[in-house]
């Protein structure tokens, strides 16, 4: 991050590129195939295959580093992976071999009599502290095919034992990106299986940008309020609307390391407060929710839901960071006088028309809203209402197409698998009800 | 179009003032920019946003649309703040969008070695109120890299070059530890020599592609084969058989279909991440 960011440090001068005792971490452990979030702290542990690790070593390293499990005296620790076998992009070391290829598998049995050594050996080794990588070594050697495999399938070989016998913990930094595509590919479900290139449309769509009070129905669990945040920068106000008495829960907000300006950006007020109100304000239904505005407030002390575990497996103790207050009255009277600058709404099990006819009303003119579903047929009503209603111009329901591509010298081509459902999002533009606009 | 000003975040354009740029929604298919005027009486007047303004800015070269652009600005981590180079700047449609994601405190440095493209892009960026967010240099990338003011300095790098690999040496100076660079080709040749030369200095290398579809949506109005008389409604001809339907109030329902006609291909976006042990 450049000097000139004020807002991206919780106590000044911190380099943001740089882990610190209590932040929050993405840890990406053999390229993706597992993922969780842990902050950073004394006690903090991660177990890998039947190994406990502290994650002290961690704290100071620059985002971006990798890791691996060493075995010393006092057990296994994480230490780490140096510059020269850092990054292990599959194709790296074989860049002219590929070419003149002239093996191939013709001779290949595979009757699992290949590898000489045993379950038993390894584990032999393993107990005389013999590492990871050794390891792999001795299984290429032991292997009796090894040599006769193809370059490419020789390198998929190790890779393959290198996964199992030494695996890396990439340590990344939490962004709206990565959280995102974690959850994506571990927990679709929590986030309404929202695909990271939708998440980055939807943002661009409702013109997310600093100095901008954004209103958001987010059932996804906090996903869209961090994503929002984090383009705010903790210059303007991100609002969790809800109807009735409790505000939505936001866990995933706990994993972005927000600055404490950021976190008192992310707001909550319901419908009706939100609302001009036509009836005098009742103080007493207004006492009732203060009361249960705690339970939408993400406080890292809190326990998550068993269903995150695994993703925020280490996120319940450290410092305390607040966001999801409720909204300042000086701000809601404020957007009651002038409207949000922009409507985003991810509500997976509820009528997106009966959200949007309550929620678009609430913006300014000109400004843009969003609605994400995962199914189409439930946004294509709500377009055809909103139209109907004339309450919205440049109506449009688009969907992001992604596909990754291996990209290697003379094997390139797309991945054999893609995810061929990102979700939907309906776009439009608020207008004014009445032909005479003022002018 | 940013509402750099805080004190006039709230306005966000609820009354049109003297000189503002807005966007100007003819048809559904049509939309143009222009500058207000006393005089000018005009409906479906819209504050522009980057979105818009890549749908009606003027192509002096092929430009990013918002499919890519959206995830570039995701893949690169942007927030305020940030510092991001840029080339070439072409009609600036990507700059556009760089800038609103660092606004108000980061900085785009975006570079072109075409003279006049330079300077059509420095008018546009004035039009849209984001001169103060964006700098742009004209400079042959390829040939003599980044200048050297930003070493070090920039959190993204971004490049639309013809021949990008011979940019990424002086891409990868510039970046700060764990920074992301973008590539952008419409070629897999360049993609292929990119990536090679990508390898030298950054890991976690990954191509894409995104496209964006849309969907027409209308009412549909089906009518129930019982109630139908084989050949004869068909022959009647469309509207008689419309009529017919109605009548017979078969199923009204919303129905979706994609769009004929899309965009099928733009380019290969190739991301990866400065190597931080090196
Ligand atoms: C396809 S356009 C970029 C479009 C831009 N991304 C947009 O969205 O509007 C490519 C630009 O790169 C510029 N260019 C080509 N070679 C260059 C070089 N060596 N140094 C700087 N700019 C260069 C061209 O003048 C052209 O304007």
């Amino acid at each position: 991050m450049s000097s000139k960011n004020s807002d991206e440090t919780l106590s000044g001068n911190r380099n943001p590129r740089i882990t610190w005792e209590g932040c929050s971490v993405l840890l990406d452990i053999n390229d993706g195939d597992r993922v969780l979030f842990s902050r950073l702290n004394g006690g903090a542990k991660i177990k890998i295959g039947n190994k406990n690790c502290s994650l002290q070593p961690l704290i100071g390293c620059p985002f971006g580093s990798s890791f691996q499990v060493d075995v010393g005296e006092d057990g296994p620790f994480l230490s780490r992976v140096g510059p020269a076998s850092e990054g292990n992009n599959l194709g790296e070391k074989m860049d002219c071999e590929v070419m003149e290829e002239c093996r191939d598998n013709r001779a290949l049995v595979d009757n699992n009599t290949a590898q000489t050594l045993t379950g038993e050996d390894i584990d032999e080794m393993r107990r005389k502290g013999v590492t990871g990588d050794e390891i792999v070594e001795a299984l290429i050697a032991n292997s009796a095919t090894f040599d006769k495999k193809t370059a490419f399938s020789q390198e998929k070989y190790r890779i393959k034992k290198q996964k199992k016998y030494a695996p890396r913990i990439l340590v990344r930094r939490p962004f709206a990106r990565s959280i995102c595509e974690a959850y994506f590919k571990k927990q679709g479900e929590k986030i309404g299986f929202l695909r990271v290139d939708t998440l980055s449309l939807l943002l661009s769509f409702a013109n997310v940008t600093s100095h901008s009070d954004v209103l958001v129905l987010d059932m996804l669990d906090g996903l869209i309020t961090g994503a929002v945040a984090e383009r705010l920068g903790g210059m303007g106000y991100v609002c969790n609307t809800y109807c009735g008495m409790t505000p939505y829960p936001i866990n995933i907000v706990r994993m972005f390391n927000f600055s404490n300006e950021t976190c008192k950006k992310i707001v909550h007020a319901s419908l009706s407060e939100l609302q001009p109100s036509s009836r005098s304000e009742n103080s007493t239904s207004i006492d009732q929710i203060e009361d249960d505005s705690d339970i939408g407030k993400v406080q890292n002390k809190e326990m998550s839901s068993p269903s995150t575990i695994d993703l925020v497996s280490n996120i319940e103790s450290g410092k305390s960071i607040k966001a999801g207050d409720k909204a300042p009255l000086d701000a809601i009277n404020s957007w009651k006088e002038n409207g949000f600058s922009s409507l985003i709404i991810a509500a997976p099990d509820l009528d997106a028309w009966s959200i949007a006819k309550e929620l678009v009303p609430l913006l300014s003119y000109s400004a843009p809203f969003v609605i994400y579903h995962q199914y189409l047929q439930p946004l294509a009503t709500c377009m055809h209402n909103l139209q109907t209603e004339k309450m919205a111009i440049s109506l449009q329901i688009s969907e992001s197409w992604l596909r990754e591509y291996q990209v290697l010298p003379s094997r390139t081509h797309p991945h054999m698998q893609m995810s061929s459902s990102g979700g939907y999002l309906l776009t439009g533009i608020r207008i004014t009800a009445s032909e005479k606009s003022p002018a | 179009m940013l509402p750099i000003d805080p004190t006039k975040k709230l306005s966000f354009n609820r009354r049109i003032a003297d000189g503002d740029l807005v966007i100007v929604y003819e048809r559904y298919d049509t939309m143009k920019p222009i500058k207000v005027s006393e005089k000018g009486v005009l409906q479906n007047r819209f504050a522009p946003t980057p979105e818009l303004w890549t749908l009606v800015l003027s192509h002096r070269t092929q430009i990013l649309y918002i499919a890519d652009i959206s995830f570039v600005v995701m893949y690169l981590e942007l927030v305020p703040g940030c510092v991001v180079l840029e080339s070439g700047t072409g009609s600036g449609s990507l700059t556009t969008s760089l800038a609103r994601a660092v606004a108000p405190t980061g900085h785009v440095h975006t570079f072109d070695f075409h003279e006049q493209r330079a300077a059509s892009a420095r008018e546009d960026f004035e039009r849209t109120g984001l001169s103060s967010l964006v700098t742009v240099g004209v400079r042959d990338i390829q040939g003599e890299g980044f200048p050297d003011q930003l070493l070090g300095q920039a959190d993204s790098v971004f490049l639309d070059l013809p021949q990008p690999w011979l940019a990424i040496p002086s891409a990868a100076k510039m970046l700060q530890q764990d920074g992301v660079l973008c590539s952008f080709s419409p070629c897999i040749e360049q993609v292929q020599k990119s990536c090679e030369a990508l390898k030298l200095y950054f890991t976690d290398i990954r191509t894409f592609e995104v496209l964006l579809q849309t969907y027409e949506v209308r009412e549909g109005n089906f009518g129930s084969w019982q109630d139908s008389d084989g050949a004869s409604s068909f022959l009647k001809g469309c509207k008689k058989r419309q009529r017919n339907n109605l009548e017979a109030s078969g199923t009204q329902t919303v129905i979706a279909r994609r769009n004929g006609e899309t965009r099928g291909h733009t380019g290969y976006l190739t991301f990866a991440r400065l190597n931080c042990s090196m």
